[in-house]
């Protein structure tokens, strides 16, 4: 794979059942560019956390993945309430979804751990009441 | 383990995925919590839950999972079963709860590294 590649997705914040259709195309895709089966996991599962992050809190938002033959970027952005407190939010079990989001099986304070605990640049851009775009990187 | 024997230890209905009863998987994880599935990377490991809905089985699918179990006679809905026979993953259910699936399971020699 010569040149880079991008993918954009929207994602519906109104929709929990199709939530992380994105992240199941990017894997579908990465399978076909050949990239090896640990990278497109770990790309795949850090983007999986933010998409449902992305539904759970912010009604949904944008995404985008560039392609390239040494590193893959997912860039994740929302209108959402932005993050009051990174570091608080970074914590493995810290959470502020609701107990209907616990129900399904999310909100045990682990989205955001598990994005940086699974790509090898995490970057949280975020303003109060504006949104939140989050940038993650994965070398090949 | 093959999955066939996973499905005769739990007395366990097969809902999808016949053709991949000769499979083996080496570990499985028993959680209703999908993010904690999705903290620890393992190789083809079976998923034990009492969670229905479509993310059980995407995150079956971003762990590169081959058989998800059912216990407490939970049914996935069938665009569920559809979603996991596009994706070959084999859908099992059983009336066992979770703490004696587990335990049945580990009993035989299905390990849980990483889980």
């Amino acid at each position: 794979m010569a040149e880079s590649l991008k993918f954009h997705f929207d994602v519906d914040g109104d929709n929990f059942t199709s939530a992380g259709a994105a992240s199941v195309e990017v894997k579908r895709k990465l399978r076909q560019l050949g990239f090896p089966a640990e990278v497109i996991r770990r790309v795949s599962i850090a983007m999986y956390e933010g998409e449902i992050n992305m539904v759970v809190h912010a009604r949904g938002g944008v995404a985008d993945v560039y392609v390239e033959p040494n590193c893959i970027t997912i860039v994740l952005a929302d209108q959402g309430p932005g993050i009051p407190d990174i570091d608080l939010a970074m914590q493995e079990g810290y959470s502020t979804a609701p107990d209907n989001i616990r129900a399904l099986g999310f909100g045990a304070g682990m989205g955001l751990p598990n994005m940086k605990r699974y790509t090898d640049e995490m970057k949280i851009d975020t303003v109060l009441k504006k949104g939140t775009t989050v940038t993650m990187k994965v070398y090949i | 383990m093959k999955i066939r024997e996973i499905a005769t230890l739990l007395d366990a209905e097969v809902l999808c995925g016949e053709q991949m009863l000769e499979e083996e998987v080496q570990n499985a994880c028993g959680s209703d919590m999908m993010s904690d599935v999705l903290a620890y990377v393992k190789d083809q490991g079976v998923l034990v839950t009492g969670l229905v809905n479509s993310q059980v089985i995407r995150t079956a699918m971003m762990m590169d999972m081959h058989c998800v179990v059912f216990v407490r006679n939970k049914r996935p809905s069938p665009e569920m079963v559809e979603l996991a026979k596009e994706n070959h993953i084999a859908l099992l259910a059983s009336e066992s709860r979770m703490y004696e699936a587990c335990g049945k399971l580990y009993q035989h020699g299905l390990g849980s590294e990483g889980c």
